[in-house]
């Protein structure tokens, strides 16, 4: 009997361990593109979750207008939201570069108070739903463990991306030369890197790669036009929490809070997210630079 | 006198138009009802905006979460009208008194760390508030707000009326005394510090000013200044809801105060005023998608600058009431 | 002579770079000293440690004979100890009435007055005047400070450091990037100084430096290399050795 309640909870851990990995690599890939815009960039962009926003609406759309499929929508979003952040970084945002953060921080609450009643106006306040295809959808029983199919085809996407994103951070030229303008933007372009070109390739892929996870996490997270205010916070906590030197920190911090979001509201649903954000001032007070960054 | 002397004094002299402010402040009180709702809304925020003020405009402390004080003035001054007495005024000084200690207490995470770290800490303990208030449905009403809030008489003789004329008067009282007593401190040697932390940390220092204990202590003053708003708003309308701990809550008095100009001792006043007026127009003829507008509004301050903006600003003012 | 501030094998460390080496250094009442250096010899990670903007490794700090090594920044600006900064630190929108009338009032009433106006405190107004009197202010007292001649904003600079009443002032590099006719304006108020004030100069400016020095300290790579009269620091073979080096490689 003992043996049998004991199986039972460690079945139910084993599928919050399952659902917080699959949530938090959900979060990594929505969040990524701030890691380096804010980290690196050291840009206070409080907008990044309108252009995860972007991405799921854009699937939403294609989905239910245009009739189609899920997975060719995820191309799609992930261009369109590029699309969207290529050309608000060339005309917006380019001008707030090295402004001060208060600067950055209204002008992109600004955008956000946009985004979100533009959101509203053109689709309605309700919630939108992802028709997910059939062979995505329930669950099956792994060695006792209910594992969800759609949240293991996130992880198989996800850590391909975090994997595909560290090795061009890291051994390709456009990651060196992104490295270098981050490290010093005068001396990389006294090198001859183009600079603001790679920025703004940089502010693009990070953009869709947001509108990919908020594509992706739709069904997931739940989609409305509050949807950036939502996750800001925890967009920030991933990049606070992971610390600036590079993707390794944020993705351990994704992974991190999404596992302690999934068992928080499992076991202490009362609570909500108040455990995490205690986390994070504790964090960010003993370690300003971020739980995972090395001590400059 | 000698030419330092004058100075001093001159740098601290009334000015006209302060003085006419506050008098055409008080002689709204003898209009025709109808419009006092909106002018208690607008001294209210003034209020917040000018506590946003001490700690932004003076000191150059960056929050998103000075909602925190705000809240917790308003559900302290709920509580107390709710459970224990309707008398305004001890609602009003307990909801300070909390919202001072809260103050203080988290006036040691602002100290260390960037702007950005401190927009973070500031945001999350606001988060956190507002995530106790809602896992105590029974103590803040939950996502009902807080019901049954009354108010008896203030100072035992002038009653709460449906106009709110009451209610302005109170409101407009306590932001005049609140905004005396900043004046008071941004013209004392402790603002003057202030002000030259919010330029050069460093440089403070080496003139022998002690730059946390400043820090905290005017941190520990903006959270009773909040505070109080905080309660004039719960004792004024009679209802607390957990938006007082809300996100947008903090950025729009960020707004506001960037609006009026921060730094100044009218900012958060001039601020609440256009705020409010603006809200009033936009919402006449598109009330839901207000925060689109407020959004542009933010994203131009930026991007076009305070100073164009708002020479802009009043001149449409002008214009639109031409017409 | 009485020391007024000592430092007993002074070291800081940034990670493996030794940047203050074991540095045991004395100042006397009243003495006119230079602190001298090539590029990159310490003087400012010194003056950091001195004023307590960084914390040393090891080694101690000693200020009228008590030790002052853990102490604030501020603390020790009460205490009298003093620097000035060698780019200008200024409050740039405030006016030299409001920079002067901060010092002074941190120092007469601990700044932490808030219920009275600035200068409404006994002696503020009186010492304002007479420090801007001093370096040539009172003209200038109540304009933006970065409106004023980049001379009157050094002497500004001097006046504000000494508004706070130093025992021990450090100089730092004053008269730096100033023009040449405003030069003298500042050559003066330092020689004005007044005798009691323990002076430490760090300065590139030989001329300067010679001019004003009756004692010399040569720090190099972030240890004490000679000290002594200005005629003995000229002469002596190791500082040429160490300046015309710097001078060869560039």
């Amino acid at each position: 009997m003992l043996l049998h309640l004991y199986l039972r909870a460690m079945s139910a851990m084993a599928t919050i361990l399952f659902d917080g990995v699959a949530y938090g690599m959900l979060l990594f890939v929505l969040a990524c593109g701030l890691a380096v815009t804010l980290g690196l960039m050291n840009f206070v962009n409080l907008a990044h979750g309108a252009f995860a926003m972007a991405g799921g609406y854009v699937t939403v759309v294609l989905m239910d207008r245009f009739g189609l499929p899920f997975l060719a929508c995820l191309p799609i979003a992930f261009a369109a939201a590029a699309l969207l952040g290529l050309v608000l970084e060339r005309t917006l945002y380019v001008h707030m570069y090295g402004r001060s953060p208060l600067d950055q921080v209204l002008f992109s609450i600004g955008l956000v108070f946009m985004a979100v009643a533009f959101v509203d106006w053109a689709m309605g306040s309700s919630p939108q739903n992802i028709k997910l295809p059939a062979w995505l959808q329930g669950r099956r029983d792994v060695f006792g463990v209910q594992v969800g199919i759609y949240r293991s085809f996130i992880i198989v996407i996800c850590g391909g991306l975090a994997l595909a994103l560290q090795l061009a951070l890291m051994r390709t030229r456009f990651g060196s030369r992104l490295r270098a303008a981050v490290d010093d933007a005068r001396v990389a372009r006294g090198l001859g890197i183009p600079v603001s070109t790679v920025f703004a390739v940089t502010f693009a892929v990070g953009s869709g790669l947001a509108g990919l996870g908020g594509a992706l996490g739709a069904e997931i997270l739940g989609l409305d036009p509050n949807f950036p205010l939502r996750f800001m916070i925890y967009f920030l906590i991933v990049v606070t929490v992971g610390g600036t030197s590079g993707i390794v920190g944020p993705f351990a911090a994704s992974l991190l809070l999404g596992v302690a979001d999934v068992a928080g509201k499992y076991y202490l649903p009362a609570l909500g997210a108040f455990m995490i954000y205690l986390v994070m001032i504790a964090v960010l007070v003993l370690r300003p630079h971020g739980l995972f960054a090395r001590p400059r | 006198m000698d030419a330092a002397a004058l100075g001093l004094v001159r740098r601290a002299r009334w000015r006209w138009p302060e003085v006419v402010l506050w008098l055409l402040a008080y002689a709204a009180l003898l209009m025709p009802p109808g419009k006092f709702l909106i002018l208690n809304e607008i001294a209210i925020l003034a209020l917040f905006a000018l506590s946003l003020d001490l700690i932004l405009g003076y000191a150059g402390i960056v929050s998103l979460g000075h909602a925190a004080f705000f809240g917790v003035g308003a559900y302290t001054a709920g509580l107390l009208a709710k459970h224990v007495t309707g008398d305004p005024l001890a609602g009003l000084l307990l909801g300070a008194a909390v919202a001072t200690v809260v103050g203080f207490a988290t006036s040691l995470l602002v100290l260390r760390g960037s702007d950005l770290t401190r927009l973070m800490v500031t945001l999350g303990v606001a988060m956190v508030l507002g995530e106790i208030a809602n896992a105590l449905p029974g103590l803040s009403g939950g996502a009902d707000g807080l019901q049954g809030v009354t108010m008896g008489p203030l100072l035992g003789c002038f009653d709460f009326d449906l106009f709110g004329r009451t209610a302005y008067a109170y409101s407009l009282t306590t932001l005049f005394l609140f905004t005396l007593l900043a004046r008071r401190i941004v013209l004392s040697p402790f603002g003057l510090s202030l002000m030259a932390i919010r330029r050069n940390p460093l440089r403070a220092g080496a003139l022998g000013v002690p730059v946390n204990a400043r820090l905290i202590a005017v941190y520990t003053l903006a959270a009773a200044f909040a505070g109080t708003a905080g309660a004039l708003l719960a004792q004024t309308t009679a209802f607390v809801s957990l938006d007082v701990f809300e996100f947008h809550r903090s950025a729009d008095v960020l707004l506001v105060l960037i609006i009026g100009g921060a730094g100044w001792l009218y900012g958060g006043i001039a601020g609440a005023v256009i705020y409010t007026l603006l809200q009033d127009g936009i919402a006449a003829f598109t009330p839901q998608y207000w925060q689109f507008w407020i959004g542009l509004l933010l994203v131009a301050f930026v991007l076009v600058g305070r100073q164009r903006l708002v020479g802009g600003l009043y001149a449409m003012l002008g214009w639109a009431r031409r017409r | 002579m009485s020391v007024v501030l000592e430092t007993r094998s002074l070291t800081k460390r940034f990670g493996g770079l030794l940047a203050t080496d074991n540095v045991s250094f004395q100042l006397e009442r009243g003495a006119r000293q230079a602190l001298i250096g090539p590029n990159g010899a310490g003087k400012t990670t010194f003056v950091n440690l001195l004023t307590g903007v960084l914390p040393a490794s090891s080694g101690e700090i000693m200020l009228l004979g008590d030790r002052i090594t853990t102490l604030r920044p501020e603390a020790r600006v009460r205490r009298g100890l003093v620097r000035t900064f060698q780019i200008n630190q200024l409050f740039g929108d405030l006016t030299p009435l409001e920079t002067l009338a901060l010092a002074v009032s941190e120092r007469v009433s601990g700044g932490g007055e808030w219920r009275r106006r600035l200068g409404a405190v006994g002696s503020v107004p009186a010492e304002v005047e007479q420090v801007a009197g001093r370096f040539g202010l009172l003209d200038v007292l109540e304009r933006r400070t970065d409106t004023l001649p980049y001379g009157k904003q050094r002497l500004l600079e001097i006046a504000a450091a000494f508004a706070c009443a130093p025992q021990v002032l450090l100089l730092d590099e004053p008269a730096a990037g100033v023009p040449e006719a405003e030069r003298r304006d500042i050559l003066d108020a330092i020689a004005a100084l007044p005798e009691e004030v323990s002076v430490l100069l760090i300065e590139h400016d030989m001329d300067l430096v010679f001019s004003f020095a009756r004692r010399i300290s040569v720090l190099v790579d972030g240890a004490l290399l000679v000290e002594g009269e200005p005629e003995a620091i000229a002469k002596d073979a190791r500082v040429r050795a160490v300046y015309l080096g710097d001078e060869a490689h560039g």
